[in-house]
């Protein structure tokens, strides 16, 4: 469970059938237990005007309890890169009353929210439910570079080789937590690397 | 001297009639400089200085933002209302020196709206004035909606339309012409914003169908400006100040303590803003709330007033000022 420790850290609710005429649904891996549970508490006939975007992961598992919800489209990508063109198509297409819920993971729920965020939505506006692993999409303060599922602390820069404090500190517009140097002053200094986010 | 409140020393340049109950007024300042920038859908307090008696009306600024030379309000003449519109109309003319508040919005543009969809019912149109201008001037997406009795009531109709052309829709009631709501709600590209000023049960209207329609609440904006409603006199016990005052049948609960010197907060005067919520310490009675400030919760506790244009009805009352 995300703790608001300063204000940028983003913390997520439980996702909520919302008046609309359409619903789309974004998760990954456990995110799918989270729109399942949501679905004992939706109107009959939900469903039928939603679209669950889902991936699955390496396990692969919940796709026949998200089929038996006969959302009126489920769409089954790899990964979020190869969702995106077919998620700004539906964006850029769709009108006021589309709703839109995030399930799953942090680096999801964030790269989603990226999207959805350059399509005119306020992130107040979206449904929010965190499920699964806590690893952190980081951007490289130095650098900038962009590392994916980052479970450590402190972290080691994709890009630049940087070890790197992960900070709290969110940025929405590149979903991203703040990685910065943890040791400039004096680079022969290497705190004990720990599982921090599993 | 009041939140927000920090006053400016005008002229009034010109008095335009623009229909029989509409007359639009400029002001300039007296020292010949800009007036403050504001952005559309700000507002102004007038001060209407009326023999002995004072009344503070807000109005919303109609010009072009792009332009502080003058600012200009429109005043629609009610009859029956506590006099301020009939004091403009008949009293107000060029070269009589007032003073005004500073801009204060409390009904901006969301620029990261891809798009404002705006509708506006009789008078209401006013913030709109200043809000198309501001986007015009820089390329911006908007559809404007409004609503009048008849043509020849469609305050500034003919402007906008020559200004704006198809971006403008026009309905008029003598004619059975009405909104298509929910079509239009409904049809409008994801990111849009909805702005809606006008009577009350307008403005009802449109924030149930967006919130039905799954409008989200950050999307829908309203400004309703409540006028303070004449009602029956009553005495209140300003419990820090040591004062009990007399609320006149034609005076504001908020007017009757700035008579009494107690001065407030306040921006708005019409029950939206919040700055000038006083706590009850005691009450023996009823309140009539007209605010749209104060949840209904407040409402039904009792512990809370906004003097701008809610009143009492009963035996005792002591706020917190």
């Amino acid at each position: 469970m995300a703790v608001k420790t300063i204000i940028s850290r983003p913390i997520y609710g439980t996702l909520s059938p919302q008046p609309g005429k359409h619903h789309l649904f974004i998760a990954d891996a456990e995110g799918a237990l989270a729109i399942i549970d949501m679905a004992g508490k939706a109107p009959s006939g939900f469903f039928d005007g939603a679209e669950i975007d889902f991936i699955p992961g390496p396990e692969g598992k919940h796709i026949a309890a998200l089929e038996a919800l006969e959302p009126a489209q489920l769409h089954l990508p790899p990964s979020f890169a190869s969702l995106l063109p077919r998620l700004r198509q539906t964006l850029t297409n769709a009108h006021m009353g589309l709703r839109i819920y995030l399930a799953g993971t942090e680096g999801l729920i964030g790269q989603a929210m990226q999207v959805a965020l350059e399509a005119g939505i306020d992130h107040t506006s979206m449904q929010t439910e965190h499920r699964g692993s806590l690893a952190r999409r980081m951007q490289c303060v130095h650098c900038k570079g962009i590392t994916e599922n980052v479970t450590t602390q402190p972290a080691l820069c994709s890009h630049c080789g940087l070890l790197l404090l992960v900070r709290d500190h969110y940025s929405r517009r590149l979903a991203a937590f703040q990685g910065v140097c943890i040791n400039a002053e004096d680079r022969s200094e290497i705190p004990p690397m720990e599982e921090a986010f599993p | 001297m009041s939140t927000g409140t920090t006053k400016l020393d005008v002229v009034v340049s010109d008095v335009v009639p623009v229909n029989e109950l509409v007359t639009r007024f400029h002001f300039r300042r007296r020292d010949g400089e800009l007036l403050p920038t504001f952005s559309g859908g700000a507002h102004v307090v007038v001060e209407m200085r009326d023999g002995d008696r004072t009344r503070l009306n807000p109005y919303s600024l109609m010009g072009s933002p792009l332009d502080t030379r003058e600012y200009a309000i429109s005043v629609r003449r009610d009859d029956v209302g506590r006099g301020g519109s009939l004091f403009m109309h008949r009293q107000v003319k060029p070269g009589l020196e007032m003073v005004i508040s500073y801009p204060v919005n409390l009904f901006s543009l969301d620029l990261r709206a891809k798009k404002h969809l705006m509708l506006a019912g009789g008078i209401g149109i006013t913030p709109f004035m200043a809000q198309t201008a501001q986007l015009a001037g820089v390329g911006g997406n908007f559809e404007l909606h409004y609503t009048c009795r008849t043509a020849s009531l469609g305050t500034y109709a003919d402007v906008l339309r020559e200004r704006y052309g198809n971006r403008v829709r026009l309905y008029h009631d003598d004619r059975e012409e009405r909104i298509d709501l929910d079509r239009l709600l409904s049809s409008q590209p994801l990111g849009t914003h909805l702005y809606v000023c006008g009577p009350a049960g307008m403005i009802n209207w449109v924030r149930d169908r967006a919130a039905a329609l799954g409008w989200p609440p950050e999307t829908v904006h309203f400004e309703h400006f409540a006028a303070p409603q004449p009602g029956a006199p009553f005495d209140v016990t300003l419990a820090v100040s040591g004062k009990t005052i007399h609320v006149g049948e034609q005076q504001s609960l908020l007017e009757a303590m700035e008579a009494a010197g107690v001065d407030p907060p306040y921006l708005c005067r019409g029950g939206v803003c919040g700055q000038c919520e006083t706590n009850v310490i005691s009450h023996d009675g009823k309140f009539i709330h007209s605010d749209h400030w104060l949840s209904e919760e407040d409402h039904r506790a009792g512990c809370k007033i906004m003097p701008c244009v809610s009143r009492f009805e009963g035996r005792s009352l002591v706020l917190e000022r």
